[in-house]
């Protein structure tokens, strides 16, 4: 094994052929005002066919009354993310129930997957050029949460949308530790694989709810 | 020398269907690749940067892998190093036979293509199910990915219902697309839930961060690497990248070169096994690094270029070859230019050096590759050292071959020559049609105008000068 380990690291350095310097990349990036840059981060998800919402702080109740329409029985959340004494308060009797997700997935597995209508995350940045999520999946919001119910339901506030994953990665210096679990969302899940032509919903949510605020 | 790739092709360019699914895809994706480029001088600043990060990483190779497996290491994940197909198989049987597992679900990966993973995974009564729409088409079929981004390209609707019809007996039987893959959502719903191991490839692996990036659109690569308590990772040495921050410039070549997208679906940064205080994710997570004859690739100054490629398909997408023979054409893992160069040098001239020959050298792939692979100018330099082995064997065809080549640079070494040259093969026009059977089978066979085209200039007064 360690052997196998030393023979190919041998190999590799049979002939180095001098070196290469490290490429200078300048960061790639928009001087996008923040409202260019939400609007385009809307313009790209819309084009993904996300489905995107501006909103006040009465956003739980769009929401419930957004998950009722699509006939959700359930929103899944977890309950020690930053988010969750919002949604609760806020959240409308008449809504769909309101289910916490706090306990390991081996004891939460059959219900995530064959109960969960809807799942509600935070976020930690939105990238305008290609109207993405950033999630870093905390032990408060786990990752299934964004990927096992059909519906996904994010909010994201406006000065957390940068212009590019460059500007982000450099700024928010990520090279000094990443998550276990670092995910850029966007969109619905979709596939082309027939005739190059879109289907959505594959394997993860077929609808992807972001609210704006 | 082998003759099967031109059986191959030929029966392939026979195949009118299968033809025209890879026509139109192909079309469609060069529209899409185009309109996600808008901006040329943009495209070409950032096909420097791809070509600068990835000559970078492989000037680094030794270095880097040793840094990335320190990090993986620190951050938990289990790192394993495999000379061949046969070794990386066997570690990624160990772990599954360490777990008593009996199924693997796996997200899409040409590495396990490349090592034959499946098949032996069911010798072993392992079952390995495919969960991207398009391997779950090709695995339903018993066929191999055509293409290495949308490896069911060759096939159409209507194939693809008779197929989920006969597999899937209690669906009933649509056409539609959306159908089709709300089916296969629904069939592997109970996989993803129930299945112990999970296997995927990688498309980037940061050595600064020890960061495996996988990047899909429709999930099943997330669930491959997160529902399953065990997940395993297999990719090439090649893969790695120095620090975090290339992989920006790396995605958005690599989406919008294969597909048109700004950016996939789903990007999936994986760092390590779920923590103690996490409530999902893998307790274990392993890293195959595979060599599998790259190492022989890397050390040669001018082929080293061959493994910048980060798999984004469109060299095939634009190559006239590869659109009228399709993936299967070529018999091997990885079809079109990139398989042109890569199989050759990863399976030896011997076993695939005709490959080099399925190629017009028009110069197309290169032209949009985005890590600036000069891949008409490696297939050159695989001819000729096809050349130079077939020198010691060579039969009397390239005894001929190399003497009328011979005879053509005497004749266009000197005007005089030319001249005399061309004036016999006008005159002499008739002879042609013996000349070309090969050429005129399928084709209708060129005539040889009366006169030159330089003996019309001349009259209409123009010069060489
Ligand atoms: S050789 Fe270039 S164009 Fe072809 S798959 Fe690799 S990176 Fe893409």
């Amino acid at each position: 094994m360690t052997n196998t380990r030393e023979q190919m690291l041998a190999r590799l350095r049979t002939n180095p052929l001098g070196e290469v310097p490290a490429p200078e990349l300048e960061v790639r990036r928009f001087a996008w005002s923040l409202d260019e840059a939400v609007e385009k981060f809307e313009l790209m998800l819309k084009a993904v066919r996300a489905e995107v919402y501006h909103v006040g702080h009465d956003w739980p109740c769009l929401l419930a009354e957004q998950l009722t329409q699509a006939g959700a029985r359930n929103l899944y959340y977890g309950p020690e993310g930053p988010l969750s004494q919002r949604l609760t308060r806020g959240w409308p009797e008449t809504g769909p129930q309101l289910a916490a997700l706090d306990r390991p997935i081996e004891e939460t597995r059959e219900t995530l997957f064959d109960q969960a209508d809807a799942g509600f995350t935070s976020c930690v940045a939105g990238i305008a050029e290609t109207g993405s999520l950033v999630l870093w999946p905390t032990p408060a919001e786990p990752r299934l949460l964004s990927l096992v119910p059909p519906i996904h339901c994010v909010l994201i506030e406006r000065d957390q949308i940068r212009s590019t994953l460059h500007e982000l990665i450099v700024q928010e210096s990520w090279c000094k530790g990443m998550p276990t679990n670092a995910l850029l969302i966007s969109g619905p899940s979709k596939s082309a694989d027939i005739e190059q032509t879109l289907a959505y919903g594959v394997h993860g949510p077929e609808r992807l709810l972001v609210l704006i605020q | 020398m082998t003759t099967e790739l031109r059986v191959r092709a030929a029966q392939a360019l026979g195949r009118d269907r299968v033809r025209a699914n890879i026509r139109r895809a192909m079309d469609g994706l060069i529209d899409k690749r185009r309109a996600a480029f808008p901006d040329t001088e943009e495209l070409e600043r950032l096909r420097d940067q791809g070509k600068a990060i990835r000559d970078h990483a492989l000037a680094k190779l030794p270095a880097l892998l040793e840094q990335l497996e320190q990090n993986c290491t620190a951050n938990g994940i289990r790192v394993h190093w495999a000379q061949d197909a046969d070794a990386a198989n066997g570690i990624i049987l160990d772990i599954i036979r360490r777990h008593g597992g009996t199924a693997i679900i796996k997200g899409k990966s040409m590495v396990s293509e490349e090592i034959g993973l499946n098949r032996f995974l069911e010798e072993k009564g392992v079952e390995p199910i495919e969960t991207d729409l398009g391997e779950l088409i090709i695995q339903l079929a018993q066929e191999h990915p055509s293409h290495i981004v949308a490896p069911a390209v060759h096939k159409d609707r209507r194939e693809i219902a008779e197929l989920f019809n006969r597999h899937y007996p209690d669906e009933p039987y649509s056409e539609d697309i959306e159908r089709l893959t709300a089916m296969a959502r629904r069939v592997m719903r109970e996989r993803f839930k129930a299945t112990k191991i999970g296997l995927s490839g990688v498309n980037f692996a940061v050595a600064e961060t020890g960061t495996l990036c996988l990047i899909e659109n429709e999930g099943n690569g997330r669930l491959s690497t997160t529902a399953p308590d065990v997940h395993i990772a297999v990719t090439g040495i090649e893969k790695v990248v120095a620090r975090l921050e290339h992989l920006a410039p790396l995605l958005t070549l690599l989406t919008r070169s294969a597909t048109g997208q700004p950016i996939t679906t789903y990007v999936n940064m994986i760092s390590g096994p779920r923590k103690p205080e996490e409530l999902d994710g893998p307790h274990e997570v392993h890293l195959v690094l595979l060599d599998n004859g790259r190492s022989r690739i890397h050390a040669d100054p001018e082929l080293r270029a061959t493994l910048r490629c980060i798999r984004c398909a469109a060299c095939m997408n634009h190559c006239p070859v590869y659109v009228r023979i399709g993936g299967h054409g070529y018999g091997t893992v990885y079809p079109g230019p990139i398989g042109a160069i890569l199989e050759p040098q990863l399976q030896g001239l011997a076993r695939q050096g005709e490959l080099a020959q399925a190629s017009t050298l028009c110069g197309a792939c290169a032209a949009v590759c985005p890590v600036r692979i000069p891949i008409p100018q490696l297939l050159n330099r695989l001819r000729f050292e096809q050349a130079q082995a077939g020198r010691k064997d060579a039969g009397a065809g390239a005894w001929m071959e190399r003497h009328l080549w011979r005879l053509w640079a005497w004749i266009y070494a000197s005007p005089a020559r030319y001249e005399r040259f061309m004036g016999l093969v006008t005159s002499l026009g008739w002879l042609a049609k013996i000349s070309v059977g090969p050429w005129a089978r399928t084709r209708t066979a060129p005539r040889i105008a009366k006169r030159s085209l330089h003996d019309l200039a001349r009259e209409e007064g123009l010069s060489n000068d």
